[in-house]
């Protein structure tokens, strides 16, 4: 039989809780070949990144039990081998990079000396480590590699830090490297960077790489072949094309319909009048603007989208408008009146029309209440909304409405999946009747296709209740989907506003144009144009 | 990668007349808390009525019985603990020494519990002048030696039961301050906090509603650790000659009396020790047991039945 690089044969992983045994995979193979980029394709929960941890050592046993299969890594066992042999593969011959680079850097020590570090433990001298570490450093793309190898971690910027990692990753020349979700956290713009930085590096070193994500966009954009995960079996394998175009299982199918940006566009004629302007808004935090004289309208009944990347003002600009943060200039009128100019008592009318749904529902829900205690306080806080008896009531009627059930009301947040807490947190903005909502990144953190649910809840809600929507994304393909109009943010600023068909179809500025550019169509051969398109510009 | 929501079993309709019955059941899902509730129960009641019962039998010396040992049932089963350095019963002498430790060291620890945190919460939450201010006066309390402040004062004031409470209330105020202090300036920043402002929530709300029950578990260890440095603080302060005099008793006094006698009669020390250790032990246990249930996120490993969770 030939031998694979890496080869996961029949893995089964089972992890002991305190509720029962849960059997994180089960029965799962695939392999890996020198020169080959493999993606692992699955929502949360599937397990995609478990037969990972287990090439690596990385599964705590207890709770966690590898109950049958084996890795063959050079045609050798891992898993029957030595912890002593297997040191020696992991980092050196076997490297991994993660999601969250930051905490996977030592705050207190310089980025170069961690990078050489590794490599003088495997035994090179320092000063050649220091020179390779420079050339290293060169080689993913840092600006001033001399400089940088006396700076510390936080003195880089999130994408700069995955180079780094992805540079002590390859510090051993590894034959596998196993990223993460390496650009989860990371812009758009930046994204599509570390990617193509991936794709170089693996194409010149030879190595193979397993790529372990959860968006389409991510496996057209670099992988060779797929596989696909859920609920810890693999349900799909085979070439990214090929998957994409023609895939058999119904969970493929229904993971590739629900991924955003081929819906239609709206049309979205806007009313005669704004319900909310915001004129020459500006926020500094000291010397830094974090708005510069920004303009704002809301219509009736649309939904306004902002996108840009990390730091760009987007969420500044909401909790401006939620005064949350007081604005330093500027004004934000709304049915007459100065938002930023309200009294503690009109302002507190004011929280009654204007509500907010937030990018994280398990830190927006106070674990310590109850569903029904998290909805109600909005009438405990505005008593003058509903009389006490009805609550109940209302509060049944809300979750049905959301697409939850009554019984759901007397449950705490933990008990929900991240879907599910969304509802509730959307319910609660509900309670108060209000006539905009300020959605901050509120599908971000949710799996593909549950976004794909939010989305059609907040689509059918705006109709049903004649709400507004200010959206803040960074996911462009959402926005085209649900937005009415767009307004593109850049350092504080903007840059550019417009429907949303205008937006996309025909972008004005180039910053724009840009991030259209750099975002990730769930199709392989989309993606491979403009990978093309991409290589003749930079020519 | 294995998180899944809990069993919907976890319904639980809102409090009623059956809430009793479910704080006994959850307690008895808990073998070592219960033990430990039982324990507090019969210390408090030796504290409320042991004085009105054994208060003769522990002020009147008897020579024969000095240092008596313990387990020795020759004298009456009173002196089953043995007898103290003037011949009164020890088992007695606790009993009633329950009371003024009992109430000097609740006293203490429920005053600077509810001052420190009261404080730590407006310190951690206003944005303005007050948010500067406690915390300094908090550091000058730190700074000065607690003993030293403890002789002066009490060297003013007459050593009484209400003044001790004062002193030592004072000197652990700090404590409390600080870590509520840094918990709430934490949970400040917190999403739901946002979302209850967003909602227009006054202060008081989102202080008492959803601030201050994420921060109480860590006081309540915290003060249940703090009992048993109270008491010994209050023996020293006896040792001093500036706390409780006798003929009243504490069981930091009995500790301290007994010292002298260490190496010939160690019961005199041992029982009062044993005392306090198991008093602070059970309030220990009890807190934890009263964070879990509070916890919705932790309540089924009780609700489960009790199975061994640590």
């Amino acid at each position: 039989m030939p031998d694979h690089l890496l080869d996961v044969r029949n893995l089964s992983v089972d992890f002991h809780t305190a509720r029962g045994t849960v059997h994180a995979v089960r029965d799962v193979s695939w392999h890996l070949d020198r020169g080959e980029v493999l993606a692992i394709l699955g929502e949360s929960g599937s397990g995609k990144s478990v037969s990972a941890s287990a090439v690596l050592d990385l599964i705590d046993c207890p709770p966690g039990e590898i109950t049958s299969g084996e890795i063959l890594f050079d045609g050798r066992n891992l898993l029957t081998m030595s912890a002593d042999a297997r040191r020696q593969i992991n980092g050196k011959r076997i490297a991994m990079i993660f999601q969250d680079p930051l905490s996977h850097l030592n705050p207190v020590y310089t980025v170069g000396w961690q990078i050489e570090e590794t490599m003088v433990v495997h035994g090179t001298a320092r000063d050649a480590a220091r020179r390779e570490t420079v050339e290293l450093l060169r080689k993913v793309g840092l600006p001033d590699p001399e400089g940088a190898v006396e700076k510390y971690p936080h003195q880089f910027s999130g994408g700069q830090r995955q180079r780094l990692m992805i540079a002590m990753a390859l510090a051993l020349k590894p034959d596998v490297l196993i990223a993460d979700e390496p650009t989860t956290a990371l812009d758009v713009t930046v994204q599509a960077q570390i990617l193509a930085l991936l794709q170089s590096l693996q194409k010149e070193t030879g190595m193979g790489l397993l790529i372990i994500t959860h968006d389409l966009g991510v496996v057209a954009e670099i992988a060779h072949r797929v596989v696909v995960m859920n609920e810890g079996e693999i349900v799909e394998r085979g070439s990214a094309r090929e998957v994409y175009h023609n895939p058999q299982h119904a969970y493929t199918k229904k993971l590739i319909s629900a991924a955003p940006g081929q819906g239609a566009m709206s049309e979205g004629g806007q009313g005669p009048e704004p319900m909310l302007s915001m004129r020459g808004v500006t926020k500094t935090y000291g010397a830094f603007h974090a708005i510069d004289d920004l303009d704002l309208d809301l219509y009736p009944n649309e939904t306004l989208a902002i996108v840009g990347e990390s730091g760009s003002g987007k969420s500044t600009t909401a909790k401006l408008l939620l005064r949350l943060e007081e604005a330093d200039a500027g004004e934000a009128h709304y049915e007459g009146r100065d938002i930023f100019k309200l009294s503690p008592k009109e302002l507190y009318e004011m929280r009654r029309d204007i509500q907010m749904v937030f990018q994280d529902p398990t830190q927006s829900l106070n674990p310590r209440m109850s569903v029904y205690k998290i909805i109600s306080e909005a009438w405990v806080i505005h008593p003058e909304i509903l009389p006490k008896p009805r609550w109940r009531e209302r509060v049944a009627e809300l979750l049905e409405q959301v697409g939850l059930e009554a019984e759901h009301m007397y449950r705490h947040p933990h008990q929900f999946s991240g879907g599910q807490r969304q509802r509730i947190a959307i319910a609660r903005a509900l309670a108060l009747e209000p006539r905009i909502i300020v959605c901050d990144e509120a599908v971000s953190a949710l799996d593909v296709s549950i976004q794909a649910q939010v989305i059609d809840l907040l689509h059918r809600l705006k109709d049903e209740l004649n709400l507004s929507y200010i959206f803040i994304a960074h996911d462009l393909p959402v926005v085209r989907d649900f937005a009415d109009r767009v307004l593109v943010m850049q350092k504080g600023k903007v840059v550019e506003v417009g429907p949303v068909r205008q937006i996309f179809e025909s972008p004005r500025e180039d910053y724009t144009r840009n991030l259209l550019a750099a975002s990730l169509d769930p199709d392989p051969d989309v993606q491979a144009e403009r990978r093309a398109a991409r290589l003749e510009a930079a020519q | 990668m294995v998180e899944r929501s809990p069993a919907p079993a976890a319904t639980r309709t809102k409090e009623g007349p059956g809430a009793l019955r479910t704080a006994l059941s959850l307690l008895w899902a808990d073998k070592l808390a219960c033990a430990a509730v039982i324990f507090l129960v019969i210390v408090t009641l030796c504290a409320i009525f042991g004085p009105m019962f054994l208060e003769e039998i522990t002020s009147k010396p008897n020579l024969r019985g000095r240092n008596a040992p313990p387990f020795d049932l020759s004298k009456g089963w009173m002196f089953i603990l043995g007898g103290d350095q003037l011949g009164r019963p020890l088992l007695a002498r606790i009993i009633v020494a329950a009371q003024n430790t009992m109430v000097v060291a609740a006293g203490a620890v429920v005053a600077s519990m509810i001052i420190g945190s009261a404080l730590g919460l407006i310190a951690g939450y206003s944005r303005g002048r007050a948010g500067q201010i406690i915390p300094r006066l908090a550091d000058v309390i730190m700074s000065f030696p607690s003993l030293l402040l403890a002789v002066i004062v009490l060297y003013m004031l007459e050593p009484a039961v209400g003044n001790l409470v004062i002193v030592l209330a004072i000197t652990r105020i700090p404590i409390y301050l600080r870590t509520t202090r840094a918990e709430v300036l934490e949970i400040r920043e917190r999403m739901f906090v946002q979302a209850a402002r967003v909602m227009g929530a006054s202060t008081k709300r989102i202080v008492f509603r959803h601030i201050l029950p994420v921060v109480l578990p860590t006081l309540t260890t915290i003060a249940t650790l703090d009992f048993a440095f109270v008491m010994l603080a209050e023996s020293s302060l006896s040792f001093l000659g500036i706390g409780i005099q006798p003929p009243e008793i504490t069981w930091g006094l009995m500790v301290s009396q007994g010292r002298p006698y260490l190496t010939s009669a160690w019961w005199l020390c041992f029982w009062p020790g044993l005392a306090i250790i198991l008093t602070t032990l059970s309030l220990n246990l009890l807190s934890n047991w009263l964070r879990v249930v509070l916890d919705p996120q932790q309540r089924w490993r009780l609700e489960m039945g009790g199975k061994k969770n640590a």
